[in-house]
């Protein structure tokens, strides 16, 4: 049983539909890219799985059918998403960003979290008092994604996290993510348009174009493959 | 002197008021990020409730916290059945906004359908009695106001700061949608920040009746004052809602005293001095004595 099933989920805008029928899965402690350009429907794919729009299809977290949700019931069922554009909240401090990622945790080591994301991101122990919206695009991506691992997800959803930065700051950003990956055990759903950086990031990858799933594989196999020269500069 | 000292002391006592009405203002803002334009006229209203329990023979003190915990039922209920199917505030701010003069508009016709026209009597919460301060004799109920208004912003500057619904409350307002990702239920939470307001409003209505009236014009001028108290204060400040409210209370009254063509002016154009002051403050620090100016790096 795989952590995420997805199956022929379609969704759309209105009457504008941009998914049509996707297939795919993550395993547990998985990182996954669903690659795509712009307007591919990648956003649209993680948007559909938070119930952030309207969506038809199989959603099945640990084997558990996901009807209509609203967001605030995906992360009760262990899914973190961090939005495009990052979602910090910016009139929060760095320090209230990350205890508003634990709101649906009981537990008490939400205080020991803390000091551990300070110690993996420097920068945002030493600016934990800091509104989060004055901070640099980078560290506000640092602590989205934080925000979102505060929570304890079994999956997280991460939304274009190159969007905006430096090449430099996105590599950071994904070594780091990495890291998380294999030390926490926590599966990772990344959509990005950066291939390179995201074949290395991730194990396996679906190629998204125009709104279907036009190939798939381990990201070693699909490294030069055919499809995603086309997906990116169009049919020929 | 001592008559300045009357005049601030009945200054302060207005301006409890007004920051009252300004502290309900605040609480809306900090959960949704808009003004609520009918503040005023739900704070009318619930203090039609607490003026309906007294009569039923309550007294004062007890018909007021029931007038509470009704106002923050009908708050809520507002924001359930007329505010909240509009659609989320920062998507369609505008839209929420003319749904807020919607309310003021119907919930005044509302309260006349029930209550009538006719002018009703509130008695003072702390009373007709005097107490002398320094050779002044300063009315209890204006002490009172300021006392109970102390006690508003400790217990909202609490909730809001240093409790979980307080940080969710003030996420919900920043950035709904990442906060309901991390799992914050959105509508209760501004559900809730509706609630807070409306009972806010009758503890403002409460005081400000017994030297007006109950009637559905309660509200009408006393608005436009929280309305400047929060402009000079800042609109996301319990802080400043406090000073904002009392300055302009204090202000108010003691002006006139010192130039008679002031308070001339101020009684044949009772708003004049309001706008002017929240023109006056848009222009030169928008953000308020206490608002936070809002960053955002991109």
């Amino acid at each position: 049983m795989s952590l995420l099933e997805v199956s022929n989920l379609t969704a759309g805008y209105g009457i504008v539909q941009v998914l049509f029928g996707l297939d795919f899965r993550v395993e547990a402690g998985e990182a996954v890219v669903i690659l795509g350009a712009n307007g591919a429907g990648k956003t649209s794919t993680l948007r559909a799985l938070s119930g952030m729009i309207e969506a038809q299809g199989s959603i099945r977290v640990d084997g558990v059918e996901f009807g209509k949700h609203r967001p605030e019931k995906l992360c009760a069922a262990g899914v973190a998403h961090v939005p495009q554009g990052r979602g910090t909240i910016v009139d929060l401090t760095v320090l209230e960003n990350l205890r508003i990622g634990a709101y649906s945790r009981k537990d008490p080591d939400v205080e020991s979290d803390i000091a551990m994301w300070f110690e993996t991101f420097p920068r945002l122990g030493e600016r934990s008092d800091q509104l989060a919206g004055s901070m640099s695009g980078g560290e506000q991506q640092m602590l989205a994604i934080a925000r979102a691992f505060m929570s304890r997800p079994k999956l997280v959803l991460l939304d274009e996290p190159s969007l905006g930065l430096a090449p430099l700051v996105t590599r950071e950003v994904f070594t780091k993510v990495r890291e998380l990956v294999d030390s926490t055990g926590t599966a990772v759903l990344l959509v990005e348009q950066n291939a390179n950086l995201a074949l290395d990031f991730a194990s396996r990858a679906y190629v998204l174009e125009a709104g279907r799933i036009v190939s798939s594989g381990d990201s070693a196999d699909l490294r030069g493959d055919e499809s995603i020269r086309r997906a990116y500069l169009g049919g020929a | 002197m001592s008559e300045v000292f009357n005049l601030f002391m009945i200054g302060l006592g207005n301006g409890a008021i007004y920051s009252m009405i300004a502290l309900g203002l605040v609480v809306i803002y900090r959960s949704t990020g808009l003004l609520n334009f009918a503040q005023g006229e739900m704070a009318m209203f619930t203090t039609f409730l607490v003026w309906t329990l007294s009569e039923l023979g309550w007294p004062l003190p007890l018909a007021l916290l029931g007038g509470m915990v009704l106002g923050f039922l009908v708050g809520a209920l507002v924001h359930q059945v007329i505010v909240r199917p509009v659609g989320d505030p920062h998507e369609k701010p505008l839209a929420v906004v003319i749904v807020t003069i919607g309310l003021y508009l119907g919930i005044h016709a509302l309260a006349k359908l029930i209550w009538g026209t006719t002018d009703q009597d509130l008695d003072k919460l702390f009373g007709g009695g005097q107490v002398d301060l320094f050779g002044t004799k300063v009315a209890w109920q204006k002490l009172g106001a300021v006392f109970v208004l102390g006690i508003e912003a400790l217990v909202f500057y609490f909730i809001f700061q240093k409790t979980k619904i307080g940080l969710a409350m003030r996420a919900v307002a920043s950035n709904p949608e990442s906060a309901g990702l991390v799992g914050v239920p959105v509508t209760k939470v501004l559900m809730i920040g509706w609630g807070l307001a409306a009972a806010l409003g009758a503890v403002a209505g409460t005081f400000l009746a017994p030297s007006s009236a109950v009637s559905p014009n309660l509200m009408q001028l006393a608005l436009i004052y929280g309305f400047a108290a929060i402009t000079l204060g800042g609109f996301d400040s319990f802080v400043g809602a406090v000073v904002g409210g009392l300055t302009i209370g204090v202000l108010t009254d003691v002006l006139p005293y010192f130039d008679d063509n002031l308070g001339d002016f101020a009684s044949k154009m009772p708003l004049a001095p309001a706008f002017i002051l929240i023109l006056i403050v848009l222009l030169i620090r928008p953000q308020g004595l206490f608002g936070t100016k809002r960053v955002e790096r991109v």
